[in-house]
């Protein structure tokens, strides 16, 4: 694998704060004139490696998929500005290996 | 052709797929996104609506019976996606219209008051419009439109308000006003954070080194699967010391399978084990429904009060402060099911002592996302010991009041409850208030509650008063 297609973002009960990262991260996109990526959210129950290229989950969710090859993780779960800076850092990266974390 | 448009507006599945097509095309989504998302939101609905008659037969109805029949008393699980789940299929048409009300309100509230959230916790906003048909209808005598305009109305008032009394501990731990909080546990959360400021400037449970395995009951099929296994075993194996295997089957309605009534045989612990087991399949179920729906409904109710509100917040669900504090979060989590222990044993005494309240059991899901931003709350004022007051002081309050809180729900099924603390109050103030105002004064009560915050900011753009 080596182009993201999709992007998977994920907590507890995959209802309320990885719906709000997963808009987030369709603005960002959108900003740094990115297309052709599907967004899409989920609950830690349902997560798996195979569902995504890319994985954007909050600090304290980062221990349950630290085995994902493509992570990107948000210290300031709600900020534009982390977010942009991280998702540019890892759709610049060609290598099968994402692991964004600071 | 207007029966047709009739139907499909009393259908509630159909009325919020026609709803996320609106918001979808509002937005201007091409043509297959539009479809795409209608379908899914339907799709919803059902999902959801199957999700109810899972936890019904395969699980609640044997626990309510088999607690029943052990100790005398009814035992309450308390779990919002399991009640909300059943309540919707007798109210699911009263509880769309409330939300779709109660959102546009919602922004009209954030444009002219200077409590200015924008409450994006979609499925809490789903849950509480279905708590407040069920008080507002059947005990307020409310129905049709005013119970529409009634229950719009106060989910409004209390989607920018409980973001409000919370938002100077959350500036303190998000470092913004820029976000607020939204979920409705927040009084669960207000009352730790004052706790916590009893221990101002204490160490905080960040400096700590604080083991992280316990988060995997994030995971909440793995949480629900634990709690529910272990509360069936318990009370199966108590029910089969006291001898319910010699009893008459026929006298259970819902035991058929424990009792051997069928061919098989079957262990009454492998029967618990399952039995628990299938609480956790029906919320995934019903979680994947309301997932569905709130995934297409969120993104559009956020665009157009960006538009509408210029300068307004919004208000995120529970997790958005866990990265902040992620010690806090497990010893929230923690401290609170402790509280929430502690409080069953008092709730068992005054039921013995002859106050006949239901006994809420303490649920893994409530304790750790409610205690868990309780804990955090906690120690953004006050540090470990905050922490450690505040989640316990809250555990102890979402055992209290949903057991107060059971009269007013008369009209639903008792194997389980509304668990977090916003809707405990607003179902004790509101349900007690509608069994004694009924029609049209309670209506004005309620418009009355939603007008106060902008009478009282004299009608000012929130954007002036930040």
């Amino acid at each position: 694998m080596a182009k993201i297609h999709k992007i998977m973002c994920c907590c507890g009960s995959g209802l309320g704060s990885s719906l709000m990262v997963q808009m987030n991260i369709e603005k960002a996109l959108k900003n740094l004139g990115i297309g052709g990526v599907e967004v899409d959210h989920t609950s830690l129950s349902e997560i798996s490696v195979r569902s995504a290229d890319l994985f954007v989950v909050g600090k304290d969710i980062a221990p349950r998929i630290k085995d994902y090859p493509r992570v990107v993780v948000l210290n300031k779960i709600m900020s534009m500005k982390e977010l942009t800076e991280k998702l540019e850092q890892a759709f610049a990266i060609e290598g099968d290996e994402i692991h964004i974390a600071r | 052709m207007l029966d047709f448009i009739l139907n499909i507006l009393a259908t509630p599945a159909m009325l919020v797929g026609l709803l996320a097509m609106v918001g979808l095309i509002l937005q201007k989504k091409p043509v297959e996104d539009v479809i795409k998302g209608t379908i899914k939101t339907i799709v919803g609905f059902l999902v959801l609506s199957a999700g109810a008659g899972v936890i019904q037969t395969e699980s609640l109805n044997a626990f309510g019976e088999l607690f029943n029949w052990t100790f005398n008393m009814t035992g309450t699980v308390p779990n919002n996606e399991a009640i909300v789940a059943m309540a919707l299929t007798k109210f699911g048409l009263d509880t769309s219209y409330i939300m779709v009300i109660g959102l546009i309100l919602n922004i009209v509230l954030a444009r002219f008051s200077k409590m200015h959230y924008i409450f994006l916790t979609g499925h809490h906003s789903l849950y509480m419009a279905c708590m407040l048909a069920v008080l507002l209808g059947p005990l307020g005598g409310l129905s049709g439109f005013t119970l529409w305009l009634a229950g719009g109305c106060l989910l409004a008032f209390i989607s920018a308000f409980s973001p409000w009394f919370l938002h100077s501990s959350m500036e303190k731990i998000v470092e913004t006003d820029e976000l607020g909080f939204g979920h409705f546990g927040g009084f669960g959360y207000w009352v730790a954070a004052q706790c916590g400021k009893l221990f101002k400037g204490g160490k905080s449970t960040e400096d700590l080194d604080f083991p992280q395995r316990l988060t995997f009951l994030r995971d909440t099929t793995v949480s629900i699967g634990i709690t529910m296994v272990v509360f069936f075993l318990v009370v199966t194996a108590v029910a089969v010391g006291k001898g319910i295997l010699k009893q008459d089957p026929s006298q259970f309605a819902n035991l058929a399978e424990l009792m051997g009534a069928g061919d098989t045989k079957t262990h009454w612990a492998v029967w618990a084990i399952k039995r628990g087991l299938n609480f956790a399949g029906a919320v995934y179920i019903i979680l994947s429904g309301v997932r569905l729906i709130v995934g297409e409904l969120v993104p559009a109710f956020k665009g157009i009060a960006e538009k509408l509100v210029p300068g307004a917040v919004p208000a995120i669900d529970c997790p958005v402060v866990f990265p902040y504090a992620p010690n806090a979060v497990l010893i929230g989590f923690l401290v609170s099911f402790l509280g929430g222990v502690v409080g069953l044993i008092v709730l068992i005494a005054l039921n013995n002592a002859g106050l006949g309240l239901a006994l809420i059991l303490p649920g893994v899901v409530p304790h750790f996302f409610c205690g868990a931003s309780a804990g955090v709350f906690g120690n953004a004022e006050g540090g470990i010991k905050g922490c450690v007051l505040g989640a316990f002081v809250h555990g102890l309050i979402i055992t209290f009041l949903p057991a107060l809180c059971m009269p007013v729900f008369d009209a639903l099924d008792k194997g389980s409850t509304f668990s977090d603390a916003d809707f405990s109050w607003m179902a004790l103030l509101f349900g007690n208030l509608a069994k004694v105002v009924k029609g049209v004064p309670l209506l004005i009560i309620c418009v009355v509650v939603f007008l106060l915050p902008m009478v009282l900011s004299g009608f000012k753009n929130g954007q002036e008063n930040k």
